[in-house]
């Protein structure tokens, strides 16, 4: 057992485990603190899959500043507890349904991936420097996928109008 | 020896949790947190991939994936704000006027 495979079962362990704790608690507020804890662990993840610029913008994008928007909301709108299911619009029926479907997809997604052999990564070294390069990332950005970073700064300002204009109140 | 695999099982693991969450829960912030297990899943199976076959093309489609899910995430609590305004609740059950 090398130390990446042991650093590797401690993220994924972390990351299984606040996923579960978002989807089990009651307080929304927990729910997002868990989260950034995931999202620490994922960023873990990116470092052993020599990502290091996708483990930081994981940190300052996902849990800097997309967490703290969700906790402006939930604090904003001050709803500590979710509100008990009212019988008549949701039976337990459709809830077993819900959890029957997601184990489902589960089930699929392991025989999908069981059917792939053992593929260990290419542990070449020149590899490795080089798409661990933050440079070889901005240039392919710039050049190969510039009209795709274009396209997402219409998104970015779209989304910004769209959500003072949906979240202003109405006079 | 860390393959490929221990990484698509743990993406497919977070994905099914992510489902399982939007299913269950009944709090519209919870259902767009789950949302956010989901798109990370399929972002650590992007790099991994990408870390497969030796290109940063995984990494930029996770740069991608990120911002649209702020994009997302700036729009659907907007949408949460305004309903809850409405409606003074989160629970879904009470956005049912355009059901059939």
């Amino acid at each position: 057992m090398d130390a990446n495979i042991i650093s590797f079962y401690i993220f994924a362990v972390i990351a299984v485990l606040a996923s579960l704790g978002v989807v089990g608690q009651r307080n929304p507020m927990h729910s997002v603190m868990l989260l950034i804890v995931s999202f620490g662990a994922l960023a873990g993840l990116y470092v052993l899959l020599d990502a290091p610029f996708s483990a930081v913008t994981q940190i300052i994008i996902y849990a800097g500043a997309i967490m703290v928007l969700f906790l402006f909301v939930v604090m904003l709108l001050n709803a500590h507890t979710e509100d008990d299911i009212p019988k008549t619009t949701i039976g337990p029926r459709a809830l077993r349904i819900g959890v029957l479907l997601s184990l489902l997809l589960g089930v699929e997604v392991a025989v999908a991936l069981s059917r792939l052999g053992i593929t260990s990564f290419n542990n070449d070294p020149g590899m490795v420097s080089a798409i661990s390069s933050v440079s070889r990332i901005g240039t392919q950005l710039f050049t190969t996928h510039s009209f795709a970073f274009e396209v997402t700064s219409i998104l970015i300002l779209v989304s910004m109008v769209g959500a003072v204009v949906i979240a202003r109140r109405e006079h | 020896m860390l393959t490929l695999n221990h990484f698509l099982i743990l993406s497919g693991v977070l994905f099914s949790i992510g489902t399982i969450g939007v299913f269950l829960r009944r709090n519209l912030i919870t259902i767009l947190l789950s949302i956010e297990i989901m798109l990370n899943a399929v972002n650590l199976t992007f790099v991994a991939a990408g870390r497969y076959i030796g290109t940063v093309d995984g990494q930029i489609i996770t740069f991608f994936v990120m911002t649209v899910a702020a994009a997302e995430a700036a729009v659907g609590l907007a949408l949460v704000i305004s309903l809850f305004r409405h409606r003074e609740t989160l629970s879904p059950e009470a956005f049912t006027s355009l059901k059939w």
